[in-house]
């Protein structure tokens, strides 16, 4: 063995151990969750806790003449019962949302959703608390309610929010009916009906991107704790966003902010159902601060579906113009945004209809135009971002649907039409008609990868034949191959873009060395699954040489980690995940010049190798980071401070753009609509990959949910407001045995301007995967002219297309 | 979720049993696997004021070969019926179709009298024993009696039981060794009732079907017998036209209602098609 | 309500309580013994997060009630552990196959995948997704969990775990 080899090998074998960046390292995390030792919040069992409920409103829409509490009061066991007309005193009978709008936290005059809070029974354990629900007597006077979001504007529309009845400036400029929003608009207008006038081919459809929620298997949950005595209030609670959750609590209790402590323990599935503050939390608070005792709420998952913040319900009249050779020249889309009874969306505050304006996708669109027009109606409050960043489910579900209807119109290829049009890789940084800044992408690369190895033009070619086959009448299957090529919008964001209730959606980490060399770095962000306790280490110790295993990631306690926005929007890695970065290069470099002093050198002569510094040309002179650590708190150079640690609070200098290519085989029997996903193929690009392992788990557990999403997973109405199905009976989420087997694949296009040119990756495999799977069943139908299918596919609506197509005579 | 209070009991025996509900009265309700009732009791939907659980009996548990008949106690559970050599041997139906009812969990509680008894519609063993021509033995007040499966199910969880019966087993015809049996069942996902269930044994000579049965699930108030259907086969050699002549005349009997599976018209389509493939497998699977 | 006397053993330990007939044997198994790793998911006994086994049956805790657990023997995460406290084959694979995210499935997930195990000790995957069916998962996708109780029977078997091909 050569001196060469040996070093190398050296190094590798210090590399290794280091558990850095790029490998798969195993979750910290499990250790505990495996034993059944994780914390989540309704483990928490605190002296005297009592235990909440609510009384929700069995009307969509009504007037509430009388409430009656005598009765739950009399209870043995019943310590209060809360009603509007307890917290409006206290100013708390309605809350802020993050979209500017008031939300009424127990009803006042009227109750505008069906299972809306109406009041909260605080009793000695969950058991009473449940049996005094029954017996608190509401009055109601039922009116007449708005479940289609088209009749919300009508003239006759019954007039839903009388609190803001005369407030016809909206938080997002004027509405036109007091039913309306917002109208949201951006694009150039007259060059894109320009466009649409003049072009060889235009396509229109109606895309509904229908109403589900996130639904993690934890329901939301809280545990409120107020020290009367010192005037502190301490909250338990399933928040993806903590910090933003102190804040909020404290500008609508007017406990100052450093009185509150806000910790978010483990958490059990978020997927943008955490983002937001519920009614459940305020009345928690609010009950331990009447009593002086601790206070619980805990969500049942009928509540959860039919409550706390659904995703979607977009209706998306969508338009392509094009040349007859299939060169797309421009989009103009209007969305009708149903946000239910209150505006309660959890986007950044500029920003009401999210990142819709994404909608352009990977494609060079050079003109666009884009409306959003949002509408009160009887269904509860949300429109959250479902596994996606600010509603790019619903754009990319509108451009990826739009170019297969446009593929179908000029008889081209679907794949072949999106290789055309794709943003060239010399464009980036390219500039959308629509206003963002896409930093790179390489889409060329990854279409031509995903095209040969799920064997493209064999598909093509075995669906030809099934299709003879069917017209033959020799079978009663139907194939259908799906398509997706995604570009995502995550990692809010800049400060000149993106704020939360005024505060700028950067992140931050804080990395503090131990003098023995270990570590514990905090974050503002909050993990509820994705392993920023395994993830955030690696980055760190491929940054500073201190091994994974030696670093602590904590993260949810806003006492002790600085100040962030919080985890979602896939957002961690593009901003937390650079502070980290950036937080951690401080810290080298201050440990550089400690090295230099002990070394005697200049910081100029020293170089960096794996985790430690060496003098160029004598390899056998260096300090290992744990030796510079402990020379950092016993002798550091004349003129510094001891100690070594950092903080950055990271403000992204713009989004990130991951991308990706899907594709579905599907077949599909008519004769009962049921349809089989044969094969689900999936290459992302999340620019640099931290860990493979936890980055492919992402990968399948999005693609999960954009299955059900689009297979069949929703939350209907009647015409009477009533909630359809909300229990896992009938809300599809899919087993073992109906998830089909996943693939994954990858191409790496890192970010030009993160500091480790990572993307995230989290949303990804949903925002791609539904218009991936709608596209495969519509891809089926096509050759029948069924025209577009509306989402969710499941397999009664499927048997109803084949129904109007005369398939079952 | 939380049930409302009870008191709870739990006899040793069927005639200790049968005088507590008596006594109790109607607000007493028997508690087997608690997979149906503990859901309804969690919404508030049920709230009964005393629960006898009677998974205390020993005498309601087993499967045996009695004579020409296949005897199950009313407490064996799914998962029993799914490993028992007997049924495998002589009804492999029942397995067949056990393992279609809810979730492998579920399976271990879920008992056969329950899903038998208790009058939900959605339940899949109900049609199958109307099918196979089962006879329902059950003790009450006034003793024992029998009732035929064909005559049990009156409406929705409303049966021929009164209160203070239990259903203590049921006896099914052994069917000849060479029959042909299916039972085919459209449900969205694991643990679903079904859109749509069809049961079917036959039994063939010569290419002709010498007998058929069919049962169908959750497509009514009430299991359904398809005993027109059934009789229009009797006779052929099972040809597209007279399949199609039964299918129809399931079809005409069934009344579902329009929930999350599906509208009605979709639900009585569904039950064709599952007929249609339970007769197909089923004539791939009997000799003669 | 009269209150009913209850003896069972838990994870090898005989616990004597008195219960209201009402309580669920997942909120007794939590609040008075604080056994909190089964979780509550779904409260309709669709979700499978509340599993323990009980007397040789993989059970939903949600859908029983403590008074119907009398007599009986029951595990819960907590007694899932090698006896020397290292990591059992299931919650090893469990790890190694990252077959977990949020954690919240993953006591009821590996007492079903237990039980499935004892009565299949060499399933194949589509016996191992029939297997777990009354268990779900909104995290992982499945792949993953599959993998980790195939790696878990190897290990039991001694067999040496193979990836299978993608």
């Amino acid at each position: 063995m050569n001196d060469q080899t040996k070093i190398d090998q050296d190094r590798a074998e210090r590399t290794e151990k280091l558990q850095g960046m790029g490998c798969k390292r195993k979750r910290v995390e499990d250790i505990r969750f495996t034993q059944g030792k994780g914390s989540y919040v309704d483990d928490l069992k605190l002296p005297g806790m009592l235990f909440g409920d609510f009384v929700r409103s069995p009307h969509a829409h009504a007037r509430i003449k009388s409430i009656d509490t005598s009765r739950a009061k009399a209870l043995p066991g019943v310590v209060a019962v809360l009603t509007a007309a307890d917290l409006k005193p206290l100013g708390l009978h309605y809350m802020p949302t993050l979209a500017g709008d008031v939300q009424a936290v127990l009803a006042e005059e009227k109750v505008l959703f069906q299972n809306q809070e109406v009041a909260f029974v605080i009793a000695e354990d969950r058991y009473i608390a449940s049996d005094a629900t029954e017996l608190v007597d509401v009055d109601y006077e039922a009116l007449p309610c708005i479940v289609d979001p088209f009749r919300s504007m009508d003239e006759d529309a019954p007039i839903l929010r009388e609190d803001i009845q005369d407030k016809m400036e909206g938080a997002h400029g004027p509405r036109k009916h007091p039913n309306h929003i917002f109208e949201w608009q951006i694009g150039d207008k007259d060059a894109t009906d320009k466009v649409f006038a003049e072009a060889d081919v235009t396509i229109k459809e109606m895309l509904v991107d229908h109403r589900t929620h996130p639904s993690p298997l934890e329901t939301c949950q809280s545990v409120a704790s107020f020290d009367k005595v010192k005037g502190e209030l301490t909250l338990w609670g399933t928040f993806q966003a903590p910090h933003v959750i102190r804040t909020v609590v404290s500008l609508i209790s007017g406990l100052p902010e450093h009185k509150i402590h806000v910790i978010a323990p483990d958490i059990g599935g978020g997927f943008g159902n955490k983002v937001g503050a519920y009614a459940g939390y305020v009345c928690s608070v609010v009950g331990s601060i009447v009593l002086g005792v601790p206070v619980k709420w805990v969500e049942d998952r009928m509540e959860n579906l039919s409550t706390t913040s659904f995703a979607r319900d977009y209706h998306m009249t969508t338009e392509l113009a094009a040349t007859k050779d299939g060169k797309i020249q421009g989009m103009r889309v209007h969305v009708l945004a149903d946000h239910g009874a209150f505006d309660a969306c959890a986007d950044p505050s500029k920003w009401p209809a999210g990142f819709m304006n994404i909608c352009t996708g990977s494609y060079d669109i050079p003109t666009a135009h884009l409306v959003v027009d949002g509408v009160y109606t009887n269904k509860a409050s949300g429109g959250v971002a479902y596994r996606c960043s600010f509603r790019v489910t619903e754009a990319v579900f509108a451009i990826e649907r739009a170019v297969e209807l446009l593929a179908e119109k000029l008889g081209m290829d679907a794949a072949e039409l999106r290789i055309k049009n794709f943003i060239k890789p010399e464009q980036f940084p390219y500039k959308s008609a629509l206003g963002w800044e896409y930093d790179s992408g390489d889409y060329h690369t990854a279409m031509k990868k995903a095209m040969d190895t799920v064997g493209y033009k064999e598909l093509r070619a075995e669906q030809a034949k099934k299709r003879e086959a069917f017209k033959r009448g020799e079978t009663r299957e139907i194939m259908g191959i799906g398509i997706s090529f995604f570009t995502e919008i995550v990692g809010a964001g800049p400060s000149k873009n993106c704020d939360i209730l005024g505060v700028a959606m950067f992140d931050s980490a804080e990395i503090r060395i131990h003098p023995t060399g270990s570590v514990i770095a905090r974050m503002g962000t909050k993990s509820q699954g994705q392993g920023h306790e395994t993830t955030y280490a690696q980055i760190i110790a491929t940054e500073i040489g201190i091994p994974a295993d030696d670093i602590m990631i904590e993260e949810g306690n806003t006492d002790t980690a600085p100040y962030g926005l919080g985890t979602y929007g896939s957002r961690s890695t593009p901003v937390a995940g650079a502070a980290t970065a950036v937080s951690a290069r401080k810290i080298k470099a201050k440990a550089q010049m400690i090295a230099a002093h002990m070394l005697e050198v200049h910081e100029g002569d020293l170089e960096w190798d794996v985790d430690r510094f060496r003098v160029k040309g004598l390899p056998e002179k260096f300090k290992t980071m744990k030796e510079i650590a402990w020379a950092s708190y016993n002798a550091p150079p004349p003129n510094m401070e001891p100690g070594l640690e950092a903080v950055n609070y990271y403000e992204p200098p713009n989004m990130t753009y991951p991308f990706g290519a899907y594709f579905c085989v599907m077949d599909i029997d008519v004769d009962t609509g049921v349809a089989k996903t044969r094969r689900f193929y999936a290459l992302d690009d999340c620019g640099t990959r931290i860990n493979p392992m936890v980055i492919e788990g992402q990968v399948h557990g999005g693609l999960t949910e954009a299955f059900a999403c689009a297979m069949g997973q929703e939350i209907r109405y009647d015409e009477h407001g009533n909630v359809m199905g909300a229990s896992f009976m009938d809300f599809f989420l899919p087993t073992a045995v109906e998830t089909p087997h996943w693939e994954t694949d990858h191409t790496v296009t890192p970010s030009p301007h993160h500091p480790i040119g990572a993307k995230g990756v989290g949303e990804s495999p949903h925002v791609g995967g539904v218009p991936c799977f709608s596209n495969a069943v519509n891809d089926a139908y096509a050759f029948l002219g069924a025209g577009h299918i509306q989402m969710p596919h499941d397999a009664w609506r499927l048997w109803q297309v084949g129904e109007k197509l005369g398939l079952h005579a | 979720m939380i049930p409302g209070a009870f008191d709870y009991h739990r006899p040793a025996t069927v005639e200790d049993a049968v005088g507590l509900l008596a006594k109790l009265g109607e607000e007493a309700n028997i508690l087997a696997g608690g997979h149906s009732l503990i859901p309804l009791m969690k919404t508030r939907l049920a709230s009964p004021e005393h629960l006898v659980d009677i998974s205390g009996i020993g005498d309601l548990k087993g499967i045996a070969v009695r004579g020409e008949e296949i005897v199950i106690g009313a407490m064996t559970t799914q998962f029993e019926l799914i490993t028992s050599h007997d049924l495998e041997k002589h009804l492999p139906v029942i397995a067949e179709t056990s393992r279609l009812i809810a979730d492998p969990q579920i399976r271990y509680k879920g008992t056969f009298g329950g899903n038998v008894a208790n009058g939900d519609p959605g339940n899949d063993m109900p049609a199958l024993m109307m099918c196979l021509g089962a006879t329902y033995a059950v003790t009450g007040p006034g003793g024992s009696r029998d009732i035929a499966a064909r005559d049990f199910y009156q409406g929705a969880y409303f049966t021929s039981l009164e209160h203070g019966d239990i259903l203590t087993e049921v006896r099914i015809p052994i069917p000849p060794a060479d029959h042909g049996y299916a039972y085919e069942k459209l449900k969205r996902k694991v643990g679903d009732y079904a859109t749509a269930a069809a049961a079917v044994a036959i039994t063939m000579a010569d290419g002709k079907c010498t007998s058929a049965s069919i049962g169908l699930t959750n497509v009514s108030e009430t299991p359904l017998w398809a005993s027109a259907a059934a009789e229009l086969l009797v006779g052929t050699n099972l040809d597209k036209a007279s399949v199609d002549a039964a299918v129809a005349a399931a079809e005409a009997i069934t009344e579902p209602a329009t929930d999350m599976r599906g509208p009605s018209e979709y639900r009585t389509k569904m039950a064709g098609v599952m007929m249609r493939r339970a007769l197909e497998r089923a004539q791939s699977r009997a000799k003669g | 309500m009269t209150k009913s006397q209850i003896e069972l053993t838990i994870n090898g330990k005989k616990v004597e309580a008195l219960v209201e007939p009402r309580t669920l044997l997942i909120h007794f198994l939590r609040e008075q013994q604080d056994l909190t790793g089964a979780h509550i998911g779904c409260d309709t006994g669709h979700c499978g997060a509340c599993t323990v086994e009980m007397d040789d049956m993989s059970v939903k805790s949600c859908m029983t009630f403590a008074v119907q657990a009398n007599g009986a023997e029951i595990t819960t995460i907590e007694g899932m552990a090698n006896p020397d406290g290292t990591l059992s084959a299931l919650q090893e694979g469990f790890r190694m196959m990252h077959g977990l995210q949020c954690g919240y499935c993953t006591p009821g997930m590996i007492l079903r995948a237990h039980r499935l195990l004892q009565e299949n000790p060499t399933p194949t995957e589509d016996e191992i997704r029939n297997g777990i069916a009354g268990n779900l998962c909104r995290c992982t996708g499945y792949v993953n969990i599959v993998k980790a109780i195939q790696y878990a029977a190897a290990k039991i078997n001694g067999t040496p775990y193979q990836e299978a091909a993608e």
